[in-house]
Order: structure tokens, then C-alpha cells, then sequence
């Protein structure tokens, strides 16, 4: 019940772009976000599933996997298409009773838009089923270094990302042995209306913020009792290095980018 | 209430690239008023045993019978059953939440939807069971307790509900020897006292020699052995092969056999090793007395002889006293004089 979160699950296989730096990945995604919104046309989108659909296949991703990283957004998605299906100035109208009016460009629009955020989370979702949370940070720490230099907490930052994710699936488990503890007792988290299953999670949350106050405490003093303070000196064990696979990466996205302001000017 | 589970076996991430197989077709049945202790190694799939007794994991494939009925059966309340079929978490203490004690281990019973005063006899009852003073401790915050005193606040929350079945998922883990010592005698006056069907997960052999009326061992998903303690810790070869231990009087008994001394081979508990001690000591002593007795004679002088028997007494008092009954330390010692 708990397991099915593929938003930010690493799915572990090896591939050539699970082997890509997790920086170059980082950049892409972002390039690829760009290139979303320059999309103007449905053909740009053609072009968008293409390259999704070839990276999807070179990181061994099956295209199941990729599209479950939709369903916790689904209630976003259509409420988008909705709203924009509803509120779409047009001439052409398609539907119209009482006070709506549906008109051929809403739907175009809707359609787009809709398109448009489904592109975006199936992009990030291939960065993170192919990048361990802990490459991840590590990335984000070396490429938001500059900051440093404005004060910025890079390092820290990036730390706290690093504990959080490490601790996701742990409170998980967490969560699944209080609940079933507390199932042994007969408590009932399943049945009643909104108010009692509210009260319901009362045995559930307190175990459980103790047992993360717990954590938290242990954590801390072992990361101190191993002399842990903070990033300024610190070397890393793993060192990131650009490869050639790296820029052949780049290349193709480059391209990729290339194509769609392309189809944009020339395609309808 | 008897359990009977039929060729359960259970997979967990069914179809995906992290699929395990925790238990496969296993089969026994625990009759009442039986102490069942269940040992294995480390990911041998005892917990995810357990949590089938009670219906909180489903079987991929095969049956758990309660008194013949499916527990996954439709038409089963398996919440009724799981406060006849009562399950103590490992670390249990992890699942206090109430403000006081005597309102945790309420929560059972509350949610059995008893009355106020059936309430409060249970958690008096349940907290004198687990040795918990009530006037003592039902108004303290749980958090304010001891590790060992946690411990025995959780698993009261678990008794007040009154089960028929006891399950614990190693009871004793990470208490001192006190804290042990303390659940440990709680389980034996449940069984003896109330008759309660116990089965218990643990590591500790020492634990499962105390208790155990019969032994269920899990290897790799299977039942490895199914037996009582004095059959499956004759043999320690084979518990080593399957990564468990025997307790530490099985292994000195195991040791003295190899060395020579005259024992039988499915000794366990530290009482009945340090009789056989005992008994094999004497015997060594009287042969050796019969000798310097002859020698005494050949040289007439029976003023020693007297003296050796007083020195061979006052040895023989030392090492009894030193042989304290249930202690694997004690029975190190009590072999020594051999």
C-alpha cells in the first residue's frame, strides 16, 4: 500500500544512463524541461515522446515503470484539462448549455496544457528512476557550490536532502510495523467516517514522530562521534568525473532542443 | 484454540525484479496449551510467520486454520481474531502512544468495545501479570519508564485484550539480564497459571531451553525441524549448519562427550549437565579414594586416610556450591573439578 511511490524511486539496473554523471543528468533534465515549454505545436510533442521513449529504452526503464509516476498526479491533471477545457476563450463553439461553453480551441488547449505537465513529470521521473537520491544531492551540492559564496548553505542543504531520502523508506517500514502493532490490538484504520479515522492515526503518528525524534537524536551523535562538521574541508568518496558518455548525452539533447524550436517555425 | 497452518508459504514483491520468497510450504500445528518456541536465523522468515497467525500478512498460496476455520476465509471477522490470537511485536515498546500506562494497555480493550469496568480489571489484571505495580505506574507516561519496563508495559497492552494465543516476536531483544529474567518468568506463570498457548519468536537458545516445550526451526523460508528442545539440541552440528547455535550446557555437553566423558548425548539445561558433573566427579573420586586407600594400608598409616576424606568432602561441597542451578556461566565452572 505503502511501496507503490515511483516519484523519486531509483529503479537499479545498469545502463549507460544510470552511468552518466549524475550533474550532465541534472543539466539535461533541466534543458529538457525548457524544451517542453518551447513546444508550440503537437508535433513538437511527437518529438518530446521520441526522445523520451529512446532514453527510456537506453536506461532499460520499462515504459510501465515510467508512466506509474503519473498516478499520484493525476487529480492535478484533471483539474487542469477541466479548467482549461471550461475557461478557454473561443469562436468555435463546440458545446454549450447553461453556462458552459466548450469551444474547439479550449479543447486544443486543454489537451496541450495536460500534455504539457505529463511530459514534465515523466522527464523528471526518468532522472530520478536512473540517479540514486544520494548522486542526486551530491550533484546539486557541486553545481549550487558557487552559491557558497553568498552564503548560500550548499553543503548543508544537500546533507539534509541526503538524511531526509535515506529515512524515507526507513519511517516507511516504520509506519507499516506501528500500524500492524496496533492492528494486533485491534485498532481499526480502515472503517468509520473522516472524524474517526482521524482520531484513528492517533496510535500511529505519536509511536512514530517519537521513534523519528529517536532517530533523529541517534543520528546526529553518531555523525558527531565521527567528526562530522560540516562541508568546508570535506573530500568525498565518491568523485564525479565527466565522461565521454557524458557529451555524447549532451549532444543528443542539444540536438533534441534543436529539433523542436525547429518544428516550431516550421511545422504547423 | 488450536493453529494449524497448511503448506503457507508467502513472496513478497510478487512479479518485480525484487521478488523473495520469505516462507515456503510450511506446515505444522500447535496444539493448546503448548510452548512452541520458534528459533532461526537472521531473514529466515520468522516474523513473517508470525504475522500470519493472526491474519495481519495474507498467504500467497496454503491455509492457517484457526480451530479448523481459514483465517483468510470471507466471512472471517479477523479483527475479532486477532484479540483471541494476541501479537507482541518485536521492540513492542516502540508502539506506546497513550498518556498514562493504564490508558495504553486500555487501548486493547477499548477497541474490543468493553465496558469501563471490565476495562479497568483487565488492565489491573494485565499489569499485575507482566509484573507492573498499578498503583505504581498506571499514572506515569509510558515515556517515562524503563527499557525493560516499557518492554512489559507493551506486551500488557497485548494481554488486557485477554487472548487465547500468545505470539511474541523476540521478547527478550536488547534487555539486560534482569529485564529478561523478568519476561522470561511472566511467560512461565502465564503458562503455568493460565494456560495459555504461548509461541515465541527468539534468538536466545538459553531462553528457548528454559521454556520450550517444543521447537520449530526455520531455515531459508522452510521448517527446517520440528521438535522438542532435548531432540534438536543433540545436535549442534547440525543447528551450526543452519546458522543456530544449541545452548551454551548443550555445547560443554557436546565438548565432554568428545573428550572422553561418560554422558548422554541430549543434555541441554544447566541442572540436569551439572547432576551428570557431579555424578561423574564423584565417581572419579571415589575410584581415586579406593586407590590411595590401598596405598594407605600398604604404608599403615590411618591417620591420612581420614584426612583425605575430610579434604575430599569439603572439595565436594566447594563445587556444588559453585554449580548454581540455570546459569551457563555456572555450569562452565561446575565442570571444572573434572
Amino acid at each position: 500500500m505503502l511501496t507503490n511511490i515511483t516519484m523519486g524511486q531509483y529503479y537499479p539496473v545498469d545502463s549507460p544512463v544510470h552511468r552518466l554523471d549524475p550533474r550532465t543528468k541534472l543539466i539535461l533534465t533541466i534543458a529538457f524541461i525548457v524544451g517542453i515549454f518551447l513546444v508550440s505545436n503537437f508535433s513538437g510533442y511527437a518529438l518530446v515522446l521520441g526522445f523520451l521513449y529512446f532514453v527510456a529504452r537506453t536506461a532499460k526503464i520499462p515504459f510501465k515503470m515510467l508512466m506509474r509516476g503519473i498516478r499520484p498526479l493525476r487529480m492535478i491533471l484533471i483539474i487542469t484539462f477541466l479548467l482549461n477545457l471550461f475557461f478557454t476563450p473561443g469562436e468555435q463553439v463546440l458545446v454549450s448549455f447553461w453556462v458552459i461553453r466548450i469551444t474547439a480551441e479550449a479543447v486544443r488547449q486543454a489537451v496541450f496544457y495536460s500534455l504539457r505537465l505529463v511530459f514534465l513529470v515523466l522527464g523528471t521521473s526518468l532522472l530520478t528512476l536512473t540517479t540514486s537520491p544520494v548522486a542526486l544531492s551530491d550533484a546539486l551540492e557541486i553545481l549550487m557550490g558557487p552559491l557558497k559564496k553568498i552564503h548560500f548553505p550548499a553543503h548543508e542543504l544537500a546533507m539534509m536532502m541526503t538524511i531526509a531520502l535515506r529515512f524515507i523508506p526507513t519511517l516507511l517500514d516504520e509506519t507499516d510495523k506501528i500500524m500492524k502493532a496496533q492492528m494486533a490490538r485491534g485498532a481499526d484504520f480502515e472503517s468509520g467516517n473522516l472524524i474517526s479515522r482521524a482520531k484513528a492515526m492517533v496510535p500511529l503518528l505519536v509511536p512514530l514522530f517519537v521513534s523519528a525524534f529517536r532517530r533523529a537524536g541517534d543520528l546526529a551523535m553518531a555523525m558527531e562521534s565521527r567528526c562530522y562538521r560540516g562541508g568546508e574541508g570535506r573530500t568525498r568518496f565518491r568523485v564525479l568525473k565527466i565522461t565521454r558518455n557524458d557529451w555524447i548525452a549532451a549532444g543528443i539533447t542539444a540536438a533534441f532542443l534543436a529539433l523542436i524550436i525547429l518544428s516550431g517555425k516550421v511545422l504547423p | 484454540m488450536s493453529i494449524e497452518v497448511r503448506h503457507l508459504s508467502h513472496i513478497y514483491g510478487e512479479g518485480s525484479a525484487i521478488r523473495t520468497v520469505a516462507l515456503d510450504d510450511i506446515s505444522f500445528t500447535v496444539e493448546q496449551g503448548e510452548f512452541v518456541g520458534i528459533v532461526g536465523h537472521t531473514g529466515s522468515g520468522k516474523s513473517t510467520l508470525v504475522q500470519h497467525l493472526n491474519g495481519l500478512l495474507k498467504p500467497s498460496s496454503g491455509q492457517v486454520l484457526i480451530d479448523g476455520e481459514d483465517l483468510n476465509g470471507e466471512k472471517v471477522n479477523r479483527r475479532a481474531l486477532r484479540q483471541r490470537i494476541g501479537l507482541v511485536f518485536q521492540y513492542p515498546e516502540y508502539q506506546l502512544f497513550e498518556e498514562t500506562v493504564a490508558k495504553d494497555i486500555a487501548f486493547g480493550p477499548k477497541n474490543q468495545k468493553l465496558g469501563a469496568q471490565e476495562i479497568d480489571r483487565r488492565v489491573r489484571k494485565a499489569m499485575e501479570s507482566v509484573h507492573l505495580d498499578y498503583d505504581t505506574y498506571a499514572e506515569k507516561s509510558p515515556f517515562e519508564l524503563s527499557g525493560g519496563q516499557m518492554r512489559r508495559a507493551a506486551i500488557a497492552g497485548v494481554l488486557a485484550m485477554e487472548p487465547e494465543v500468545l505470539i511474541l516476536d523476540e521478547p527478550t531483544a536488547g534487555l539486560d539480564p534482569r529485564g529478561r529474567d523478568r519476561i522470561l518468568s511472566m511467560l512461565e506463570d502465564l503458562r503455568e497459571k493460565e494456560k495459555k498457548t504461548i509461541l515465541m519468536v527468539s534468538h536466545s537458545m538459553e531462553d528457548m531451553a528454559r521454556l520450550a516445550d517444543r521447537l520449530l526451526v526455520i531455515a531459508g523460508g522452510k521448517l527446517a525441524a520440528d521438535g522438542t528442545p532435548r531432540e534438536i539440541f543433540s545436535d549442534p552440528e547440525r543447528m551450526a549448519g543452519l546458522g543456530l547455535d544449541v545452548p551454551e550446557a548443550a555445547k560443554l555437553c557436546a565438548a565432554l562427550r568428545a573428550a572422553g566423558y561418560d554422558l548422554p548425548r541430549d543434555l541441554y539445561r544447566g541442572e540436569e549437565l551439572r547432576e551428570h558433573i557431579l555424578r561423574i566427579w564423584r565417581e572419579q573420586r571415589a575410584e581415586e579414594r579406593a586407590a590411595d586407600g590401598r596405598e594407605a594400608r600398604r604404608t599403615d598409616a590411618p591417620a591420612s586416610r581420614t584426612e583425605v576424606r575430610k579434604a575430599d568432602e569439603r572439595e565436594a561441597r566447594e563445587a556444588e556450591g559453585r554449580a548454581e542451578p540455570d546459569s551457563r556461566a555456572d555450569a562452565r565452572k561446575g565442570a571444572k573439578p573434572c
